[in-house]
């Protein structure tokens, strides 16, 4: 049975705008990220990588490194643990160990440009990465599949030979082509065949990058009774303690990973890469402390991106606008092992809208491209691409109004999903409401600079968020003020929302409340910052330890006052009797009476959370087109968006702004261009280019509050639904600038020029 | 850095003045400014991010100019003065950049923040009154992936309102 909560509209400190706990170490330089940690006899590691996209490993000599001064250490897939044929939960789903082991570092075939294949570890990074480029590979050079299309070439060698007929290769007749799903519902056939508008549409994008500033890093070193200890910038230190776990096939209980500063991750810093590496190099040198950095080109090459992919889609709908069924099939990149998060895409794609025939067939496509990872609401902006444009073309093609189409169609509480679950209370509909009332939707475009020409579009799009496991410990101090220590690290103000809805509940000031993450043996489990899961999960937990204090505190003033625990009441701050109206002691008073009434005060929080609550949000983009160059530039951007209740209303403006910025880079500018050969050619942040500062205008926000009912505060994630509309967003924008649609991504300049030219 | 004799050619003698204070060190002659910041001297605020000059995470302030640490030798600020994130802050308190970047919520992650931060200082050291775009355009050379630069914009400007 799941706890539902009834919606407050007055709080002490949710909806505050407090400094973040953790921002003085971060504006000073102090903060420790996981590149700064020094320790006694540190050595440094580096990574051989593939310089092929699809090769057979020969054979490797490491003989010339071995040899070369300052190198303490090297490593291949052959010091690490060996895998077998067994199938292992990393916490994204069961997968195959030896995938996931041979990933890190490569066995009898690399599978993309940037494969690691070895690690050398050495007195300092200079040499350990001159020492890496001395060992020898042997590669028998296989034909690479570059896009999904590659992958139906019958000729094409399967990358993976365990999907060699497998049932899902079998389908789709390609070892590299497995299907996953099919989701159906209603007669989508015969409903389309009686529609009165129907539309049809290919859509094709490419990978693309989370971009996080911060490379990866890991820190390792073993102690002589077997333990190991991992310090590394991740999104979850339980998470890579079971990864790490896994592929050194160790118990969890032996390993204790401490996540310092995390330096971005979007979902890039979920899975492992350099962990296992930097703990065999470390037993391998003798138990010394062994550190490796990612260097950028093989973050880009050799950690995970977004699928990229083929979408085809077709909806229809009545004469008087409802939409009556859709149709789609979506064969998402995977890169050299299985997925692409072709799951995700499948619950969002019709997730804006209420659709009573309904078919989604999704393919995990393998090609030799780097492993895809979770990118902030994965799978949702490809598939929010496909149909948010169709929507607004056959709003054009059957003359209607396009806001009215959606607001019409739109899902609410009880909407089926795609996939099948059905709707509780969600925002959809306050959102496109809320879109039409803001300034930007009720001003007028705006004169374009000489020679360009203008175009606004809007999209929506949904992201389901999750909920799973946090634990929060809380510790009173004497003066009022709170200990608060989570497993949640903290990538965007995290400590703030806790603190916050800590203090909240306990009466006190987000400032009275101290937050600290922790490492994995100090804390109960908490899974990854991922899912827009944080503010509301360890919230949750936070709520949980924080009613478990004042539980513990009511005993106390029970004891002060020599009156029965269940006298005692607890509200804003204040303990009181109920039955005595002179006796009433605040929080921190009582705090410190702790010596008097039985010593220390400590509790626990933790939640394990199924359901979650899902979000929308609806962008609105002007941007201004120069048709002799294609370069297009954002004019203005607005983002309307259900949090379910702002805990820190800065941070969840940062969110929905920082998701827009990153949609907008993947509509107008980013991608994985690949060479012939199937080696990245734009790994650097000169050639993948990131919108800056110039590229972008101030981006308005405007927080819809529709409270989760399955939350004590209503919270709902807030940090994924912002990348999803921005695509479609600005593909309908550019359709009404220029009058062609486009419908692969990126939408640059060279698209656009030929598009016009054509 | 480690105390293990590293290979390579011989080191060279530095004397330079950073965040204020005297410094001599040994370096490689092949090690960049942003390593040995980090490495030698100590100071891990200025970060990493690319090592190619695209990102500005390490960005730091040499003789008064902005410049990527990781396109400049250890080596080559000896006789100069090189100016951190560390430096910025005095014992009377923040720099009013700091304070703004606090209180207008102008970093989520932070690696990039230090950067951001050198640079704006930058700025506003000489030109104290910029307009929106010109902030936009002087910190084109720092990217940032969390924010959508909206809130480090409005915390510039914030500081330069307040410091003039």
């Amino acid at each position: 049975m799941v706890a539902t909560f009834e919606p407050k509209s007055e709080y002490k400190v949710i909806g505050t705008r407090p400094i973040r706990h953790d921002g003085l170490d971060k504006v000073t330089g102090r903060a420790i990220y996981g590149a700064d940690i020094k320790l006694p006899s540190m050595i440094w590691g580096a990574i051989l990588r593939s310089p092929h996209a699809h090769a057979r490993i020969k054979s490797i000599d490491t003989s010339a490194a071995e040899a070369m001064d300052g190198v303490h250490a090297v490593v291949t897939n052959a010091d690490l643990p060996q895998a077998g044929d067994k199938m292992v939960d990393l916490g994204e789903g069961v997968t195959n160990l030896k995938w996931a082991v041979d990933n890190i570092l490569a066995s009898d075939k690399a599978l993309y440009a940037g494969h690691a294949v070895a690690g050398v570890a050495a007195v300092d990074r200079y040499t350990a990465e001159e020492a890496a480029r001395a060992i020898k590979v042997e590669y028998e050079v296989l034909r690479s599949a570059t896009n999904v299309d590659d992958t139906i070439d019958p000729d094409m060698p399967a990358i993976l030979e365990e999907f060699v007929g497998s049932p899902g290769a079998e389908e789709s007749g390609h070892a590299n082509h497995v299907k996953e799903f099919t989701h159906e519902f209603g007669d989508p056939d015969a409903a389309l065949a009686e529609a009165d508008h129907v539309i049809e549409g290919e859509f094709s994008l490419e990978m693309v990058h989370q971009g996080y500033i911060e490379p990866h890093n890991a820190t390792a070193v073993w102690d002589e009774d077997g333990r190991l200890k991992i310090w590394t910038s991740t999104q979850g230190a339980f998470t890579v303690r079971q990864q790490v776990a896994a592929v050194m096939q160790m118990d969890e209980s032996k390993i204790r990973v401490t996540p310092l500063e995390i330096g971005g991750g979007f979902g890039g810093k979920i899975p492992i890469y350099l962990e296992p590496v930097a703990a065999a190099l470390s037993k391998k040198a003798g138990n010394v402390p062994v550190k490796i950095i990612m260097e950028r080109r093989s973050v880009f090459e050799g950690s995970g991106p977004a699928a990229g992919g083929k979408i085809t889609l077709k909806l229809g709908a009545t004469k008087d606008g409802k939409i009556v069924a859709a149709d789609s099939v979506l064969r998402m990149e995977a890169g050299g092992y299985p997925g692409s998060l072709v799951g995700a895409s499948g619950m969002c794609i019709y997730a804006c809208y209420n659709i009573p025939n309904m078919r989604i067939v999704g393919y995990d496509v393998l090609v030799n491209k780097p492993k895809v990872a979770a990118y902030r609401a994965p799978g949702s902006p490809q598939v929010a691409f496909a149909i948010e444009t169709l929507v607004d073309d056959l709003c054009e093609q059957a003359g209607f109004d396009k806001w009215q189409f959606r607001r019409d169609n739109a899902a609410k509480e009880g909407t089926r999903r795609g996939d099948g679950p059905i709707f509780p209370r969600i925002g959809m509909e306050e959102v496109l409401d809320a879109a039409k009332e803001t300034d930007h939707w009720n001003s007028d475009i705006g004169e374009a600079s000489p020679g360009r020409v203008r175009g606004r579009g809007f999209a929506s799009g949904y992201w389901f968020n999750v909920g799973l496991q946090s634990s929060v410990n809380l510790s009173l101090n004497n003066d009022g003020t709170v200990e608060l220590v989570e497993g949640s690290t903290d990538i965007g103000g995290t400590r703030a929302s806790i603190a916050m809805q800590a203090a909240e509940t306990l009466g006190i000031s987000a400032e009275d409340v101290n937050p600290t993450v922790v490492d994995t043996d100090t804390v109960g489990f908490t899974a990854v910052t991922g899912g827009s899961r944080v503010t509301y999960a360890t919230g949750y937990a936070a709520y949980n330890a924080s009613i478990e204090m004042i539980d513990k505190l009511k005993v106390r003033a029970s004891r002060l006052w020599s009156i029965d625990e269940e006298d005692v009441q607890f509200e804003d701050g204040v303990f009181s009797s109920k039955s005595d109206s002179e006796l009433s002691i605040g929080f921190k008073d009582l705090a410190g009476k702790l010596d008097d009434t039985g010593g220390p005060v400590t509790s626990t929080g933790s939640v394990d959370l199924e359901a979650a609550g899902g979000a929308y949000g609806t962008h609105i983009c002007d941007l201004e087109v120069d048709p002799e160059t294609g370069k297009t530039d954002v004019v203005r951007y607005t983002i309307v968006q259900d949090a379910g209740r702002a805990i820190h209303p800065s941070y969840v403006e940062g969110q929905m702004q920082g998701g827009a910025a990153q949609g907008i880079g993947w509509a107008l500018n980013e991608e994985y261009y690949m060479s012939d050969d199937g080696v990245m050619s734009n790994s650097s942040y000169l050639d993948y280019r990131m919108p800056t500062s110039l590229d972008l205008p101030n981006i308005e926000t405007v927080i819809v509050e529709v409270p989760n009912p399955v939350h004590p505060y209503g919270v709902r994630g807030v940090g994924e639904v912002p990348i999803v509309p921005p695509v479609p967003a600005v593909g309908n924008a550019l359709k009404n600038a220029i009058g062609i649609r486009l419908r692969e991504t990126p939408m640059n300049a060279g698209r656009i020029v030929a598009a016009l030219d054509s | 850095m480690t105390t293990q004799i590293t290979p390579g050619p011989a080191r060279v003698h530095v004397r330079t003045t950073i965040n204020g204070n005297p410094h001599e060190f040994l370096v490689p002659p092949y090690m960049s400014l942003l390593d040995t910041l980090r490495e030698i001297v100590g100071l891990t605020g200025t970060k990493e991010g690319c090592l190619d000059g695209n990102c500005g995470a390490c960005t730091v302030s040499l003789d008064g100019r902005i410049v990527d640490s990781c396109l400049v030798l250890g080596a080559e600020i000896d006789g100069k003065s090189v100016e951190t994130v560390e430096g910025m802050a005095t014992p009377e308190g923040l720099h009013p950049l700091q304070q703004a970047f606090l209180e207008e919520a102008a970093l989520q992650c932070g690696i990039c923040t230090p950067g951001f931060l050198v640079a704006a200082k930058g700025l506003l050291d000489n030109e104290p009154a910029p307009d929106e775009h010109r902030i936009r355009h002087w910190l084109a050379g720092n990217l940032c992936r969390c924010t959508g630069y909206d809130k480090i914009v409005r915390a510039v400007q914030k500081a330069s309102a307040e410091m003039s």
